[in-house]
C-alpha cells in the first residue's frame, strides 16, 4: 500500500456531543473493539494450535488431540530425514530464487518508475498480470510449457517458477521505495560525469536498500510457503509444504509444528532486522540531511 | 543520434531481464495453454490440433458443479471477509491509536506460517468429536450424528480465514486515506452518525472494498487446499480438478480449457472492476 499524502492533518475523532451521545460513541468503540479482538483470534487460533501441538507426544499417527507434554520434538526436529531434507529444499530454494527475482525485479522496478519509453504501460499491466492469476494456473501452465519443451520437473523447474511467481511482488515493493525518492539525485551524479552504472550502484541503490531488503522478505516467504505452483513443478523433489500435503493422509508428526514455529520465529526476526537496519538508516539520513 | 539511440535503449536494459524472464514463463505457457485447450486426443496416442472448441463447452458441462462451487464458495467467502473485515479495518484506522502498527503488523503476521500446515490445523479444530464439534452439537447447530469436516461450511470458513488478511489491508488503507473532516462537515449539517456513514464513509471506502473483494475473490476461486484438506470430493473446486487432470488423469486440455475457464471470469470481475474505477486504482490497491 503505497502511503498518499495527505492534505493537512484531518481531526481522528470527531467530537461527540456530551452525555448519552458519549455513552453510545462509548459503546461503539468497545464493540468495534471486541469484534476486533475475535477477529484477530480467529487469524491467530491455527497458528496457536500448531505451536501448542509442537509440544504433544501423539497417541497414534495423527497429532490431533493433546495427549502429554514433551520438548523431544524442539530437541530432535530433524529426526524424519525425509522432513529434514524436504526443509533444506526449500530453504536453498528459497534463497536462490530470492536472488534470482529480487535482482531481476529492482531492475524492472527501476526502469518502469525512472524512465519514460514506449511500452511502458504495457510492461506495468504486464508485470501485475501473475499476481492476478491464479496459483493453480500458473502452476499449470509452466508444467505444460515444460511437458512440450522435454524439460523434466525437478529442482530447477521448481528455481523457475519461484523467480516466476515473486517477480510482481519485488517489482511492487520496490517501486513504493522509488516514487518516494528524489529523481534528481541521480540526474545530479550523471551531470557530475557518473556512468549510468556509476549512478546506478553509487547512488540509486543505496537509496532503495531498505525497500530492496523488503522485497527479499516478501519474494522469501512467498516462496518457502508455496504449495500450489510447486506441486506442479516439483517432479521428485519434496519441498517444506509439500511434505506437510503428502504428511497429511497419515498424519502430520509433530516435527513439523516445530520447524513451521522456527520458520516463524526466523521471518519475524528477519522482520524486525529490516525495521531496525531502516529505522537506523532514516536516521544517519537525517542527520546527514541536518549537516 | 548514436548517442540518443544508445539512451533510448537503456531503460530496457533494465527492464529486459525481468520481462524476458515472465515472457518465458509466464506469457508463453499461458498461450501455450491456450494451444492445449484446443486439442484432441488422448495421453497414449497422443494429442492434436483440432480447434476443438468443444474442450471448453464439455469442461463446463462435465465440471459445472466444480465450477459453481468455486464461484459460490469463493462469493460466499468474499462476503464473510467483507463481514469481519470492515469493522477490523475501521478500528485499525480510527481507534487504535498507538496499537495501530502492532495491529497491521498481527494482519499479516498469518502469512508467515505455512499456509497448509495452519490449514492442518483447522482440520484439528474442526475435527468429528473435537471441542468446537461438540459445542456445535450442544447448541444444536450441527445435528448429533452430524460433522463439520467434508461440508461446504468448513471449506468456506477455511476459504474465508486464508484469505481475510487481504480483504483487511485495502480496507484499511482507503478507510486511512479518507479525510475525516468531511464527516465533521455532514454531521455539522444535520446528519446522523448512521446518515453519514451511509453517504461519506461507505463510499470513500468503496475503492478499498473491490480492491479487497478481488484479492479475495481471485485466488479463492482457484483455491484447492481448502477443500483437499476440510472438504470431501463433494466439496472439490475447479482447482482441484485441473491438479487432477493436470497430474493423475493427464487430460490436459480438459485442464487447460478450465484454466482458461477461471482466467475469464477473472478478466470479466476486473474489467468490471476498472470500469467502475479505473486502471490506476487497481495496480494501486495490488501494490
Amino acid at each position: 500500500m503505497a502511503a498518499t499524502p495527505t492534505i493537512g492533518k484531518a481531526t481522528t475523532e470527531v467530537v461527540a456531543p456530551a452525555g448519552a451521545g458519549d455513552r453510545t460513541a462509548t459503546l461503539r468503540t468497545w464493540s468495534l473493539g471486541l469484534w476486533s479482538v475475535f477477529a484477530i483470534l480467529f487469524l491467530f487460533l491455527p497458528i496457536g494450535v500448531a505451536i501448542v501441538f509442537s509440544f504433544n507426544e501423539p497417541a497414534g499417527r495423527f497429532n490431533f488431540t493433546w495427549q502429554q507434554f514433551t520438548f523431544d520434538h524442539w530437541l530432535h526436529p530433524f529426526a524424519d530425514p525425509d522432513l529434514a531434507r524436504s526443509l533444506k529444499n526449500s530453504v536453498l530454494l528459497a534463497v536462490i530464487s530470492t536472488v534470482g527475482s529480487v535482482a531481476l525485479g529492482t531492475l524492472l522496478a527501476i526502469a518502469l518508475v525512472r524512465h519514460r519509453f514506449r511500452g511502458r504501460g504495457t510492461a506495468d499491466f504486464f508485470v501485475f498480470l501473475p499476481m492476478a492469476t491464479p496459483e493453480v494456473v500458473l502452476g499449470a501452465s509452466a508444467l505444460g510449457l515444460f511437458l512440450v519443451a522435454g524439460i523434466s520437473t525437478g529442482f530447477l523447474t521448481l528455481v523457475i517458477v519461484h523467480i516466476m511467481f515473486t517477480i510482481s511482488y519485488v517489482v511492487v515493493t520496490v517501486k513504493a521505495r522509488l516514487q518516494g525518492m528524489d529523481p534528481h539525485i541521480e540526474e545530479a551524479a550523471r551531470d557530475l560525469g557518473a556512468s549510468e552504472w556509476q549512478a546506478f550502484w553509487r547512488v540509486t541503490m543505496p537509496t532503495i536498500a531498505p525497500g530492496v531488503v523488503s522485497a527479499a522478505v516478501l519474494a522469501a516467504a512467498l516462496s518457502v510457503d508455496d504449495y500450489v505452483v510447486s506441486s506442479f513443478n516439483a517432479g521428485q523433489t519434496q519441498t517444506f509444504p509439500l511434505f506437510i500435503f503428502g504428511a497429511t493422509r497419515q498424519g502430520v508428526p509433530p516435527e513439523v509444528n516445530v520447524l513451521a514455529t522456527m520458520l516463524l520465529l526466523f521471518i519475524l526476526a528477519m522482520l524486525g532486522l529490516n525495521l531496525g537496519v531502516q529505522k537506523a538508516l532514516a536516521r544517519r539520513d537525517e542527520r546527514r540531511a541536518a549537516h | 543520434m548514436r548517442l540518443k539511440n544508445r539512451s533510448r535503449l537503456i531503460p530496457w536494459y533494465f527492464a529486459a531481464p525481468g520481462l524476458l524472464w515472465l515472457l518465458v514463463f509466464f506469457l508463453v505457457p499461458l498461450l501455450n495453454q491456450l494451444n492445449v485447450s484446443l486439442l484432441t486426443g488422448d495421453p497414449e496416442a497422443g494429442y492434436e490440433l483440432t480447434w476443438a472448441f468443444s474442450n471448453y463447452t464439455d469442461a463446463i458441462s462435465e465440471y459445472w458443479p466444480q465450477i459453481r462451487r468455486s464461484l459460490g464458495y469463493a462469493g460466499v467467502a468474499t462476503v464473510i471477509d467483507v463481514i469481519i473485515a470492515f469493522p477490523l479495518a475501521y478500528f485499525i484506522a480510527y481507534r487504535a491509536g498507538r496499537w495501530k502498527g502492532l495491529l497491521l503488523l498481527m494482519i499479516v503476521l498469518p502469512f508467515f506460517m505455512s499456509q497448509v500446515l495452519r490449514t492442518v490445523s483447522w482440520q484439528l479444530l474442526l475435527t468429528d468429536n473435537g471441542w468446537i464439534v461438540s459445542r456445535l452439537k450442544d447448541v444444536g447447530l450441527v445435528a448429533d450424528d452430524g460433522r463439520v469436516l467434508a461440508t461446504s461450511g468448513a471449506v468456506i470458513g477455511g476459504i474465508a480465514y486464508n484469505y481475510l488478511p487481504f480483504m483487511v489491508l485495502p480496507l484499511y488503507a482507503s478507510l486511512e486515506r479518507l479525510d475525516r473532516r468531511l464527516i465533521e462537515a455532514a454531521t455539522d449539517l444535520y446528519a446522523s452518525r448512521a446518515v453519514a456513514f451511509r453517504k461519506i464513509t461507505v463510499p470513500l471506502a468503496t475503492p478499498g472494498l473491490f480492491a479487497g473483494s478481488l484479492l479475495v475473490f481471485i485466488p479463492a476461486t482457484g483455491d484447492f487446499i481448502n477443500a483437499s484438506l476440510l472438504g470431501s470430493t463433494k466439496q472439490y473446486m475447479v482447482g482441484n480438478v485441473i491438479q487432477s487432470n493436470f497430474l493423475t488423469v493427464l487430460d490436459y486440455p480438459t485442464a487447460a480449457a478450465l484454466s482458461f475457464l477461471l482466467i475469464g471470469i477473472i478478466l470479466v470481475g476486473i474489467t468490471i472492476y476498472s470500469a467502475l474505477l479505473g486502471t490506476k486504482n487497481l495496480t494501486e490497491a495490488a501494490g
